[in-house]
């Protein structure tokens, strides 16, 4: 139970509060009095919790399986130093730092992480983190329709799916319609049609992702940056895998007037999907709509620097239903995590994880549009995702390679009816060229190539 | 125990230290890029530092070392439940096939991750009263907003789309009104009666047609039990609305009465407050969503279902309101809290909820002795005193009192909230800190307070223990300097 009583501290306390006993301090009236018998899961020892987790642990095959799963999740190398300062007891158990003078570490913390997230976005300003990749998006949205007042968003289809469907949920509750843009044949966004849709200026943002769900990189050119600046209308850039930002030209250099994303990948676990760690950052402009906590420089009374949350009139705690959210928690140690993470890569590690990225998918790729039966559906350059085409229901394909204990990626039709023969493969530094090539013998065995093909 | 006293010097910042050349060898060195991309889609630079492995691990040992958590002292803050995080739990949500459990894994391969949910939701809906919770939501007020976005879906399946009023009490959370707002609801403010509780009478004067839900904190952020919970949520249901339980006070609650029982529909629990998950400086915590039968089918998804022996994440529930996060939950979290449930069972739950308000109730007899307790009597889980008469004779204000606890070694409570209480300072305990604790905080309360009498100087001056002093926030607010730019 973690608690230091004794039985003589209970009597001694009990007796200066002036009460009999411990149920005479929790008085409920009879009407909604504890009638049940509780169920919940038999308390045990510790070493009876480590024994019941591991063998629940031991439940999941899928975890030491050869994974290709991406997705907007990704397994990357982790320098053990991360963990060792990240899990120190000082950033692990403190609440948001409200008291500065006894917060100053993390504070200055969140600056750095604020700071990363500007020089590899290309923006001027970043908040202290969102939830994740997907909430981000739908706090985006919210900056946008507040800001140019318009009831309509447009986001292309290549976007996360699972982000999209987010977007959504936050879009009926405020009455907000979601349109979206179409899939090109080469895995980019159409924005062919998008001119004509955006002289209307019915529409708040539009939102692309590069590189997008497919892996493809997915930058609008630069009639399409004039025709929404043209027009009012902001342009979201979506940044799923944030380790692409130490490669790829910034969202600022494609016009980005917002930019989102996930950065799970840069050091926090891929656990099952959370805590992952979102992050918002735009231009100057947009400083008194952003979403959440903003740590801030500043000096104390002897004019020594300091760092403060700031701007905090725009948060729930203090503006109430009038907030720019109503975000309180958010993902502060994932961000610590993150921002170790860019420390000690650096640059120099960034660059070459990145390249080591696009080498293993480049690997992948090959071999795997060697194998009869198998093709690469989209043609555009990508990052460290591919998309395959085997022909025939992926979701078949996939069962099989899970007998040779390999997760050979995401099912695309489970999102994509048109692209349900498809399979999204990732690769990352991890991947190693046995893993290809095992998942090519079985990739071998398992598409049934049909007569004439 | 503080951070270290004599460390006034400012820590540069990671991007003022570091030397090309000088990075870490965690990966093969690889050619570059343009060998794989067309210059085109290429950035120009990369301009973030290079710093050896040791000079970053100082860094932020040294940033932990100006940082104040529960593992260095007392954290008494109210509303927010700053209880010890055993690292067992720790070590639970770090085993490999957790942890490299990836969120796209069949549910074949990943029925130990998926029974850790199913377990945690099952003792979660028995502990509460709660037909069914969703663990999707990453936070409280995340879990609100899920819970609002029910509401709605609920009147409008229903045709009741005239229902767009939200009634709040003003002790709620900031977040209950910005999440009613966030969900297209106007918001109306409660006021509380003279006990400081919600009244039958006042709330059945804003009742009508147009109520959709009723939002109420149990016990409320004054640390007491809502008497009239029942009545209050009974006329809620003949006007045709739903109750809302917020879920940050539970840990006064756990094991000895339920929101479920009260005649709430919908509720959230801070995994990060009553359930011993590290809050990590803000986050990340984790907000499961309870709902009553009738909206079961409402939920985000996916939603764990067993059938049979096996788990499945189910996608398709039938009205739900949509997924609210990239991924299935703070899955960590839900490890975690789950050993936490493990370590106490039924009984030790509920035993916590009781030493959790035997503990706010010694500090409160203790406490009113030199300072004032607006509402004596006795608290649930946490209390508010009153700095207003002390600041009328000495001009020292709840805010000194907090500076002068950290030069003192402890977390200061939460301050100014309430919005009802003049000079407030709430106060949160929790169970697991020990009477000799307890003792020594009332004694370094009553020390500030005296010397508040004498000197009140000495007390308006404080912190001087802390690495920096009172920090200049106005000047934060009017030159935002929110970033490091590189020198040009």
């Amino acid at each position: 139970m973690y608690t230091p009583h004794t039985k003589a501290d209970i009597a001694q306390m009990l007796q200066t509060v002036g009460v009999d006993s411990l149920d005479a301090l929790l008085p409920v009236p009879d009407a909604v009095k504890l009638r049940a018998k509780l169920e919940v899961v038999p308390a045990l020892p510790e070493s009876e919790i480590v024994r019941r987790f591991e063998e629940l642990a031991r439940e999941n095959a899928g975890a030491s399986f050869i994974s290709f799963l991406g997705a907007g999740s990704y397994r990357h190398y982790a320098p053990p130093a991360i963990t060792a300062l990240a899990m120190r007891g000082e950033f692990l158990t403190a609440y948001t730092p409200y008291q500065a003078e006894v917060s100053q570490g993390y504070l200055q913390a969140i600056y750095e992480w604020q700071t990363y997230i500007c020089l590899l976005t290309g923006m001027d300003i970043a908040n202290a983190s969102v939830y994740d990749g997907a909430t981000a998006l739908a706090e985006a949205a919210i900056m946008a329709i507040n800001e140019n007042g318009r009831q309509k968003v447009l986001v292309s289809r290549a976007i996360h799916p699972n982000y999209r469907a987010v977007l959504k949920t936050y879009c009926d509750g405020l009455d907000v319609e979601v349109k979206e843009l179409p899939v090109a044949p080469d895995g980019t966004t159409d924005l062919s049609e998008l001119g004509r849709r955006l002289a209307s200026k019915e529409y708040a943002l539009v939102a692309l992702q590069s590189p997008n769900f497919f892996g493809v990189i997915d930058m609008p050119d630069s009639a399409t940056q004039a025709a929404l600046k043209d027009t009012g209308t902001i342009l979201v850039g979506v940044v799923a895998e944030a380790l692409s930002l130490g490669a790829l030209q910034t969202p600022a250099q494609w016009g980005a007037e917002i930019v989102v994303g996930e950065a799970q990948s840069f050091g926090v676990p891929v656990a099952y999907g959370g805590p992952y760690v979102g992050f918002i950052a735009s231009t100057t402009e947009h400083l008194r709509r952003i979403p959440g906590r903003l740590a801030g420089k500043t000096v104390d009374s002897n004019g020594r620097e300091g760092y403060v949350l700031t701007l905090q009139a725009r948060e729930q705690h203090i503006r109430r239903e009038r907030a720019t959210s109503n975000i309180c928690t958010n993902q502060a140690h994932c961000a610590l995590i993150a921002t170790i993470y860019l420390a000690l890569v650096g640059k120099t590690g960034l660059r070459d994880i990145a390249a080591a990225n696009l080498r293993r998918t480049r690997e992948l790729a090959a071999v795997v549009s060697a194998i009869e039966g198998c093709s690469l559906q989209f043609v555009a350059p990508y990052f460290n995702e591919i998309v395959v085409d085997v022909h025939q229901p992926a979701k078949a394909v996939l069962a099989k390679l899970e007998q040779r204990s390999i997760l050979g990626g995401v099912d695309l039709g489970r999102y994509y009816p048109e692209y349900a023969n498809c399979i999204l493969m990732a690769a990352t530094e991890m991947t190693t060229t046995d893993e290809i090539g095992e998942l090519a013998k079985a990739l071998r065995e398992s598409v049934h190539v049909p007569a004439g093909v | 125990m503080s951070p270290p006293a004599s460390d006034h010097t400012a820590s540069p910042l990671i991007f003022e230290s570091g030397q090309d050349g000088r990075a870490n060898r965690y990966f093969e060195r690889e050619k570059p890029l343009k060998g794989y991309l067309p210059a085109a889609v290429l950035r120009n630079d990369l301009p973030i530092p290079d710093n050896s492995e040791m000079d970053v691990v100082r860094h932020y040992t040294r940033l932990s070392q100006r940082t104040f958590g529960i593992d260095v002292g007392f954290y008494p803050l109210g509303s927010c439940t700053m209880k010890y995080n055993p690292r067992v739990n720790d070590a639970m949500a770090n085993l490999p096939a957790l942890r490299d459990l990836h969120p796209y894994t069949p549910d074949t391969l990943a029925q130990g991750a998926l029974r850790i949910m199913w377990e945690l939701e099952r003792s979660l809906c028995s502990l509460f009263g709660m037909a069914a919770f969703s663990l999707n939501p990453a936070a409280g007020a995340h879990a609100e907003l899920g819970a609002l976005l029910i509401a709605k879906a609920y009147f409008k399946d229903r045709g009741e789309t005239q229902r767009d009023k939200v009634i709040v009490p003003d002790t709620a959370h900031g977040t209950n009104p910005a999440s009613a707002a966030m969900s297209g609801f106007k918001v109306i403010s409660l006021k509380s009666d003279k006990r400081g509780r919600v009244s039958v009478d006042e709330i059945k004067k804003h009742l009508g047609l147009d109520t959709a839900v009723c939002m109420m904190t149990n016990p409320n952020t004054l640390g007491l039990f809502e008497d009239h919970v029942h009545e209050i949520t009974r006329a809620v249901h003949e006007a045709g609305g739903l109750c809302y339980y917020d879920g940050a006070n539970a840990n006064a609650l756990m094991g000895n009465a339920r929101p479920g029982d009260m005649g709430f529909d919908l509720m959230h629990l801070n995994l990060h407050k009553t359930f011993t998950i590290p809050h990590g400086g803000g986050g990340a915590g984790a907000g499961p969503l309870g709902v009553a039968k009738h909206l079961v089918d409402f939920l985000p998804t996916p939603y764990v279902r067993k059938n049979g022996e096996s788990f499945a994440l189910d996608f398709d529930v039938p009205r739900s309101i949509g997924p609210m996060r990239s991924f299935w939950s703070n899955f960590a979290h839900v490890v975690r809290a789950l050993a936490y449930i493990y370590a106490n069972g039924a009984e030790g739950l509920t035993k916590v909820s009781q030493l959790a308000v035997l503990n706010a109730n010694y500090l409160r007899v203790k406490i009113r002795e030199f300072l004032e307790t607006p509402y004596d009597e006795l608290c649930r889980h946490e209390f508010v005193a009153s700095a207003q008469e002390l600041k009328k004779t000495t001009g020292v204000r709840a805010l000194d009192i907090a500076k002068a606890l950290l030069d003192r070694g402890y977390m200061a409570p939460t301050i100014y909230f309430p919005l009802i209480v003049p000079e407030c300072l709430m106060i949160e305990p929790t169970e697991t800190e020990s009477k000799e604790t307890l003792d020594g905080f009332v004694d370094a309360l009553r020390d500030i307070v005296e010397t508040a009498k004498r000197e009140p100087e000495k007390i308006l001056a404080a912190p001087e223990t802390t690495v920096v002093g009172r920090l200049d926030e106005t000047r934060a607010a009017r030159n935002p300097d929110l970033r490091w730019r590189p020198a040009t």
